[in-house]
């Protein structure tokens, strides 16, 4: 089976700082896949280079076998329509309405009736679980859950196959951010979808992931959740047997 | 070809093909408009040739059978249901605690009425909000004039340099630009009585009185009223403004006064400016055009203006001053929200600026008349 993504070599820098130093990673189908790793680690930069917003030093990232890195914008075009992404704080345009957020990537590549661009509109912003009334409201008038909810929607309105999100759970309450995990499950099978998500949440990642990576010294270290949790190094010890997490497992 | 129908008698047979996703949207919605025409009393759906179903497709292909249904048409599936369908099925059935039909239909009814109640609120409140920030503002100021240690002397400094030093090119080149069009016209005109010695007495009192002032105030609303607008506005929908009040600093104090003071400041100066830029180009205007030289023009400036001339133009900048100063924070602490309220209120910032500066102006005007001045 092909992977749906694959990152080879990424090397970033900033000045003097180097964020990554030939970082690999590779995600399969279907798969939940974890993004860890200490403040400052790269997590966001990575999300950025594979999203193709920004451009590694050296390196390359392929999603679906479509080159993400060193192509011209109409081709990475092609490939931004087949991800949706989420952003930390929803990141949703303040101007418009949820509905006309969610309405704004289909209404930009394709030619749809305005019944059937409401509708499809509408469907996604059930499918994430929230009332229909949502549908006119504008972003400053949601509470911080439904601000994710809708952001997803959005992130959802091309039918995408992979779906990227940073932070899906941070600012939300334990139950709002068990119920957004099982919604982000919910969608994964039912949509066939691929989810990758760099998150903070030991009880997110304990939820949902089956695969996990963690970036230590520029530097990914991925596999099964239950092969990173008995991992050597250091950090990642620290980060799955530390007091936190001696707690998340403990619940379960 | 993604759409095969064949109607016989009151049995209409569909059978669809070919790729059923979103970039194919706008073909679709033509088959499903020519699919779910009504007239059949039975109709059989035969998925079996679709390659690609996504879930705008499976939406269109749902939509077939719900508006045939609607019509009355009894709906038979050839084969399987897509399952896409039945997911859809699910996310529609979830929302079970939708606003009932009845319950909606009343709302609708009434909605005239609340909407002019809600606005009529809103009215209501707008008018309260201006009041309370003038009167909060006007007593911060009091406060910061009776006890001058609040006055936040590295912050007025700030505005005084952004307002007044960074104006200075461009108050300086529209004030000498301006004056040499008045003189310009002026000398003109009053060539044909013989009178081209006016010009400097035109020139000197227009721009002294009334044009230095004016187009100061005018270009600092510009650029300074908009610039305080969209710095509070930014702040504010940053949460910092909040951040500020939550820290026990009084965004009045810190972000308003300030930025009043900075200005009362820079303003006056500013106009010094403009009025000497402006005795300049009537300076250069009147020797080129009217033969007339420095000494003379000054000679000629010094019996034209009263005493008070100069002081009655001056007098008017600390009050646009004040004016430009409370009309941008007061929209920048308004916006909440979104960014398009950001652009709004910037832009009612500098318009209502300009205005109010005119207005005044204008009773400075009539003032002035009735002093005798």
């Amino acid at each position: 089976m092909e992977p749906v993504i694959r990152v080879d070599g990424i090397v970033n820098r900033f000045g003097h700082q180097v964020v990554h130093d030939g970082l690999d990673l590779e995600v399969m189908p279907g798969e939940v896949f974890g993004i860890v790793g200490g403040s400052g680690s790269g997590k966001s930069v990575l999300l950025r280079t594979m999203l193709g917003l920004q451009l590694p030093i050296s390196g390359t990232v392929e999603i679906e076998g479509r080159r993400v890195t060193g192509v011209s914008p109409r081709e990475l075009l092609d490939v931004k329509r087949r991800y949706g992404v989420t952003f930390q704080h929803g990141a949703l345009f303040t101007a418009l309405t949820v509905a006309q957020n969610v309405e704004l990537p289909l209404a930009e590549y394709y030619d749809i009736g305005q019944d059937t661009l409401r509708e499809l509109a509408e469907l996604k912003i059930r499918m994430v679980g929230l009332p229909l009334e949502a549908a006119d409201k504008y972003p400053a008038q949601l509470s911080g859950g439904m601000t994710k909810r809708a952001a997803l929607a959005r992130a959802l309105a091309l039918d995408p196959v992979l779906l990227f999100l940073d932070e899906p759970t941070s600012g939300l309450d334990p139950i709002s951010a068990a119920a957004f995990d099982r919604l982000v499950l919910y969608l994964q099978k039912s949509l066939k979808l691929t989810v990758v998500m760099i998150t903070h949440d030991l009880d997110t990642i304990y939820r949902t992931c089956n695969r996990v990576g963690v970036i230590v010294e520029g530097k990914m270290i991925s596999g099964t959740l239950d092969e990173i949790v008995r991992h050597e190094h250091p950090w990642i010890r620290e980060y799955f047997h530390g007091e936190r997490s001696r707690a998340v497992r403990a619940r379960r | 070809m993604k759409v095969h129908i064949r109607d016989e008698g009151d049995e209409r047979a569909i059978g669809l093909s070919g790729r059923w996703t979103l970039e194919h949207v706008a073909d679709l919605e033509k088959i499903v408009a020519r699919a779910a025409a009504p007239g059949a009393a039975r109709a059989t759906l035969d998925p079996g040739g679709i390659e690609a179903l996504d879930l705008t497709g499976a939406w269109l292909l749902r939509a077939v059978e719900a508006r045939l249904e609607a019509a009355g048409t009894a709906v038979r599936w050839a084969g399987d249901r897509p399952g896409q369908l039945a997911f859809i099925d699910e996310v529609i059935a979830r929302q079970g605690e939708e606003v009932e039909e009845e319950e909606y239909r009343r709302r609708l009814v009434t909605l005239p009425l609340r909407t002019v109640g809600r606005l009529t609120l809103e009215a209501r409140d707008t008018v309260l909000d201006h009041l309370s920030m003038f009167g909060a503002v006007l007593v911060v100021l009091g406060r910061a004039l009776v006890r001058p240690h609040r006055f936040r002397l590295p912050s007025v400094v700030r505005h005084v340099f952004e307002t007044g030093v960074t104006a200075i090119p461009i108050v300086a080149l529209i004030a000498f630009l301006i004056s040499v069009i008045v003189a310009y016209i002026g000398a003109q005109q009053l060539r044909q009585f013989g009178g081209e010695i006016f010009v400097v007495d035109l020139v000197t009192i227009s721009v002294l009185r009334e044009l230095g002032v004016l187009l100061t105030a005018i270009i600092v609303a510009g650029r300074s009223g908009s610039a305080f607008a969209a710095e509070i506005g930014v702040m504010k929908l940053n949460d910092e403004v909040d951040a500020l009040r939550a820290i026990g600093m009084d965004p009045i104090e810190v972000l308003v006064v300030p930025r009043v003071l900075g200005l009362v400041v820079a303003m006056p100066l500013l106009t010094v400016l403009a009025d000497a830029m402006g005795l300049a180009g009537g300076a250069l205007l009147s020797w080129s055009l009217v033969d007339i030289t420095f000494t003379q023009y000054l000679e000629r400036v010094n019996e034209a203006i009263a005493s008070t001339t100069f002081w009655v133009g001056i007098v008017k900048a600390p009050v646009f001053a004040v004016v430009i100063a409370l009309v941008g924070t007061m929209r920048g602490m308004q916006v909440r929200g979104s960014s398009r309220e950001l652009g709004r209120l910037t832009t009612v910032a500098v318009v209502q600026s300009i205005f109010l500066v005119i207005l005044f102006d204008a009773v400075f005007a009539v003032i002035f008349m009735e002093l005798d001045i």
